[in-house]
């Protein structure tokens, strides 16, 4: 149980994400938790061994070392890949929850239901509309506000982005102020600036997956509301809002979805 | 062996779950064992190591240690998530039961053994009851074990052999003490998904039980 498993529960909600998704997954996996995991865990590894403070009074590093790192990057980055990661899960919650309801109908024998077995209805595409639409967009919205929560917080309990090299300590039982050494903060500077970058990376391509569905949405919606106008009668509202929204992903989605449980 | 195991375990009982059930299981797996397993193992890792009294007699750091880390939280943790997920198995062995005497009776003994209803609902009942029941129990035991929820920087030590009232020092408290709320608020969450979907079946199943008695009265 490590990162692959969230690998193997993302990689089924990324057949029914956009383009634009496909491309957020694959920085999310490459440039941040690759990074992380083979590279920054190895920077803070021996982060505690060797801070070292100015002093023989035992216990004074414990405390120096507690005061100016109250939580490690390492495990505020942990915690901020899993949380921007999840938001997705509620995309595979929600298509789970469509094939099972088609499923259901299939089983009842509802005549409205146009599946011949189960396998259809198991590798049936379901396109991105309605109340999937919104689940979808939320989802988007949840992940930009963790990572600009995060990104807050570093900034807030580190005072900005940059690692010192030395930091001075009194808190009891230091006798007095007492220098304390960080371990390699140059290089720990430079993982921290290119996790801000990858994350600032991530939160444009959130946004602009956000605009593109609004936009072509929008647009959608006016021309149908032209076209309307001109042949006033005949269709149904919901056929016409679901072609809608199938012109609108079909453009953009290729995939089949498989939801997060079968 | 190791925590693939239970993964594998887990995802095996998600076949057999509500919705609710389904929205617990992947609490566990994303909020409760991935952030264990990335996060939480490192912080106490070099617990002992780290953990610093003002005094050179030797064994005192030892025995002080022990004193106030009977069980380490980690440990703790990774007993809770096993005790947590195990009841699930219950309802795993009933379907497989079920399964298992159709096929030696050669014949349709039920509408659908994966359904829940009858003694599978008793058992998938049971095993939401077990379930909360741990979560509570191991709760309990890491508030008396270490006087609440908190972490102290500090911890003063007067065991023999320690020659006197000696300071220890606990290393990164703020960090473990997040982890900690972390695990609590999980395990509430976990709780309350558990007593809801305990709820929702016992609601569900009186109003099927009380429609056929109405049905069978007006016939």
């Amino acid at each position: 149980m490590d990162w692959g498993a969230l690998h193997t529960i993302l990689g089924g909600v990324n057949k029914h994400s956009t383009s634009i998704g496909k491309i957020w997954l694959t920085v999310l996996f490459i440039f941040r938790i690759m990074i992380l995991v083979v590279a920054a865990e190895r920077v803070w590894g021996d982060e505690q061994d060797d801070f070292v403070c100015n002093t023989l009074q035992p216990g004074c590093k414990n405390v120096c070392y507690d005061h100016f790192f109250p939580i490690s990057h390492i495990r505020l980055w942990a915690l901020q890949l899993i949380f921007v990661s999840t938001p997705a899960l509620l995309v595979a919650m929600h298509v789970a929850y469509r094939r099972h309801e088609k499923k259901r109908q299939f089983r009842k024998g509802d005549k409205k239901c146009e599946y011949k077995d189960i396998e259809e209805i198991r590798s049936q595409r379901f396109h991105i509309e309605g109340s999937l639409w919104w689940t979808y967009t939320s989802s988007i919205f949840f992940r930009l506000i963790f990572e600009a929560v995060f990104m807050y917080a570093f900034y807030y309990m580190y005072d900005g982005y940059q690692m010192p090299r030395l930091v001075k300590c009194s808190d009891w039982p230091c006798p007095n102020t007492v220098d304390c050494f960080v371990s390699r903060p140059t290089e720990k500077t430079v993982f921290t600036i290119f996790m801000i970058a990858v994350s600032s990376i991530c939160i444009l391509l959130n946004v602009a997956e956000l605009c593109y569905l609004l936009t072509k949405f929008f647009l959608r919606r006016s021309k149908k509301a032209g076209n309307s106008k001109q042949q006033p009668n005949h269709e149904n509202k919901e056929e016409t809002k679901q072609n809608e929204m199938n012109e609108l992903i079909s453009d953009s989605c290729q995939n089949t979805v498989i939801g997060f449980s079968s | 062996m190791s925590w693939g195991f239970l993964r594998d375990l887990l995802s095996g009982v998600n076949k057999y779950s509500t919705g609710i059930g389904r929205i617990w299981v992947a609490i566990v797996f994303v909020f409760r064992l991935l952030v264990y397993v990335v996060a939480a193992e490192n912080i106490w890792k070099y617990e002992h190591d780290e953990f610093e009294c003002n005094i050179k007699q030797p064994g005192c750091e030892n025995v002080c240690f022990d004193h106030f880390f009977p069980v380490s939280h980690i440990r703790l943790w990774a007993l809770q998530l096993i005790m947590v997920s195990t009841p699930s198995l219950l309802v795993v062995f009933h379907v497989a039961y079920r399964e298992n005497r159709e096929k030696h009776h050669n014949q349709k003994l039920y509408r659908n053994p994966r359904e829940i209803d009858g003694a599978l609902l008793c058992t998938y009942l049971i095993s939401l009851i077990l379930k909360t029941g741990f979560e509570i129990v191991f709760l309990v035991l890491f508030y008396k074990l270490y006087n609440g929820f908190k972490i102290p920087r500090l911890v003063k030590c007067d065991i023999r052999p320690c020659p006197s009232t000696v300071d220890c020092y606990i290393s990164k408290p703020t960090e473990k003490m997040i982890f900690l709320y972390f695990l609590v608020t999980t395990s509430c969450l976990c709780i309350l998904l558990n007593l809801s979907e305990l709820s929702y079946l016992i609601f569900k199943y009186s109003i099927k039980c009380y429609l056929k008695r109405y049905m069978k009265k007006q016939q």
